[in-house]
């Protein structure tokens, strides 16, 4: 392990340390924020346009004018990833977010408090968990109105029982460790134990399902776009332009309207893969860098 | 002197699973313990494995609720403070764990834990925090070099200095030590054994001594209690203990200590039987069932703890007869 100097070297800045050491989750970070930024501005440097109709050019392969080509009523492939990107990105991220936010409080007051919380939150989280949420998703989508926002957040509120249980599951085992015994015996604070004691070493399953739950929100968005439930048309959405390419004639002879859409959603789920791993490997002091 | 720790009659009963039409059973782990701890001085506890010892300890720093009884320290009632006054107390009693493996935040560099108490208490500046941290590492020996290093990256003895670093930079008067050599290495308990004696005649603490290991009491502590089955059957000072041994149980545990030496005959008195179950502890004395000494009444009444000798408490019904008798 190298060596430090000087009064360095707390947790947190180990953590960080470790985790610009893990060269595929530092690539995936730098993806990831590329990413993010290109659907952000690209719009407004490119004077981009997803909805404007060429129609000189309907279902046209890539060329100078439209650089991945055109869909099948001449809107540009191009313009249109990129805007998708804004839903399926915001989507899944701020959804895996929102089901975090609501998760993880929960289940650390029913793991660390027990009692009287943990009937109430792990009974909820069984209600939740055994709606089926698809069916839950179309009701309130078409109640609420259908709206990005509204997507999101009822697929980030739906999401919160995965992570309570999970951080439910590894408080109970820390709580009975002898360092957080020791954490009481120094005169720790209930909240000190929490943040400092229980977090740190419950929270690695966590870690992995934020990035499992943010793909599945990202391909929970396609399929409610594919019923017509998730972001209408003509608007796009990466999940709504891989179901319009679902037919024979497209998916053999016109690649430019599946392919590109198809490989930058393999690549953002992965990256948000290797960055959960390398986000889970820095918090583990075991592991060297 | 004055007594710093006064516990009196104190209690700690689990519940067993209630069978229907049955009375809720208890397991008595501590039952009905009292003694006094003078200031400076170091009292040993020691008893078989599951007789209570570690239970008593952290019930006297309430780190598990007592179901009775009382815990005085320092003229306060330990037992009756609230959760938030009983926190602030804390600072005055501190606990070094059986097991340095276990009782270290593997999230934390040795830096953080051993500061963690100061951070808690005390309103100093970071730079004299971090004075008091460096002057704590020498103190228990540890290379200030080590302070950015965790836990799993060391010993079981240097981890225990960090335990023990941890517990004594607040300057508590009372620290209770929970078998701390009893998952090391041979080779370095006499070294923690021997840091732990230094240290509190430089800082003039007062430990509880708890242990399985007679020949460590022997060495470490001014008193010592003997406990079987959540009881106290004999407290008395060292060498009194030694040398005129009352209690049966006592006499059995001090005949089995190795002798190291080939050409001594033992005559070890060996002890027939497993401890009973504690659900149901046999009734009378506990030990009857094994006791080599046991009559009648032992079966029947429990033998209250009586000073036999000054400083010389037992639970004994033949305690008299055994000391005249031999």
């Amino acid at each position: 392990m190298k060596k430090e100097k000087g009064i360095r070297g707390s947790y947190l800045q180990d953590v960080k340390e470790r985790f610009f050491h893990h060269k595929l989750a530092v690539f995936a970070l730098f993806f990831l924020a590329v990413e993010i930024l290109a659907v952000i501005f690209l719009p407004m440097i490119l004077s981009l346009d997803p909805y404007s109709i060429d129609v000189m050019a309907f279902g046209r392969g890539p060329s100078d004018k439209h650089l991945m080509g055109t869909d099948d009523v001449g809107r540009d492939m191009f313009a249109r990833i990129v805007y998708g990107g804004r839903v399926s990105l915001t989507v899944g991220i701020i959804s895996a977010i929102i089901s975090l936010i609501v998760g993880i409080p929960l289940g650390l007051l029913a793991g660390y408090f027990r009692g009287k919380w943990e009937i109430i939150v792990m009974r909820l989280a069984d209600i939740f968990m055994s709606f089926p949420s698809m069916i839950l998703i179309l009701v309130l989508a078409s109640v609420l109105g259908q709206s990005i926002v509204t997507i999101t957040v009822v697929i980030g509120v739906l999401g919160w029982p995965e992570f309570a249980r999970l951080i439910y599951a590894s408080t109970l085992s820390v709580r009975e460790k002898e360092y957080v015994e020791s954490a009481k015996a120094i005169g720790t604070k209930t909240r000190g134990i929490i943040v400092r004691y229980i977090v740190p070493n419950a929270s690695a399953p966590v870690i992995i399902a934020f990035t499992f739950r943010t793909a599945q929100a990202i391909i929970t968005e396609s399929s409610l776009s594919f019923l017509g439930l998730g972001v209408q048309p003509p608007a796009a959405s990466w999940g709504n332009i891989l179901y319009y390419a679902q037919s024979i004639s497209v998916l053999a002879n016109k690649p430019w309207m599946w392919v590109p859409a198809g490989i930058i959603l393999i690549i953002t789920v992965l990256c948000i893969n290797f960055l959960g791993d390398g986000i889970r490997d820095a918090l583990d002091t075991k592991m060297s860098v | 002197m004055e007594h710093l720790v006064e516990v009196s009659n104190l209690k700690k009963y689990y519940p067993a699973r209630k069978k229907l039409f049955k009375e809720r059973q208890y397991v008595k782990a501590v039952d009905d313990v009292t003694f006094y701890i003078d200031k400076g001085e170091t009292f040993g506890i020691v008893g078989e494995s599951g007789c209570g010892k570690s239970t008593l300890c952290k019930t006297i720093l309430r780190l598990i609720e007592p179901t009775g009884g009382s815990v005085v320290f320092n003229g306060q009632d330990v037992a009756k403070l609230t959760p938030e006054e009983m926190r602030l107390m804390r600072r005055h009693m501190q606990i070094i764990f059986q097991d340095p493996y276990a009782s270290l935040n593997p999230r934390m560099t040795v830096r953080e834990l051993i500061k963690a108490p100061l951070d808690i208490f005390s309103e100093a500046s970071e730079e004299e925090k971090m004075e008091k941290v460096f002057s704590a590492m020498e103190l228990v020996g540890l290379n200030r070099e080590f302070m950015n290093k965790y836990p799993h990256e060391f010993s079981g003895g240097q981890r225990q200095r960090i335990m023990i670093a941890r517990a004594l930079i607040l300057d508590p008067e009372f620290v209770c030590c929970d078998e701390p050599v009893s998952a090391l290495d041979v080779s370095v308990r006499a070294q923690v054994l021997n840091l732990m004696k230094d240290l509190q005649s430089r800082l003039s603490l007062t430990y509880l001594f708890i242990s399985h290991d007679l020949s460590v009491v022997r060495y470490l502590c001014d008193r010592i209690a003997v406990m079987y089955l959540g009881r106290i059957v004999e407290i008395a000072e060292k060498d009194e203990l030694y040398d005129n041994t009352l209690h049966p149980y006592t006499k059995c545990l001090i005949s089995s200590i190795p002798i190291p030496d080939p050409e001594v005959k033992r005559h070890a008195m060996v002890l027939e039987g497993d401890v009973p179950s504690p659900y149901n502890p046999p009734s009378g004395c506990h030990f009857h069932t094994r006791c080599p000494y046991a009559g009648k009444q032992c079966s029947e009444k429990y033998p209250e703890l009586r000073e036999l000798s000054p400083g010389h408490f037992v639970a004994c019904h033949y305690a008299e007869r055994i000391r005249e008798g031999k």
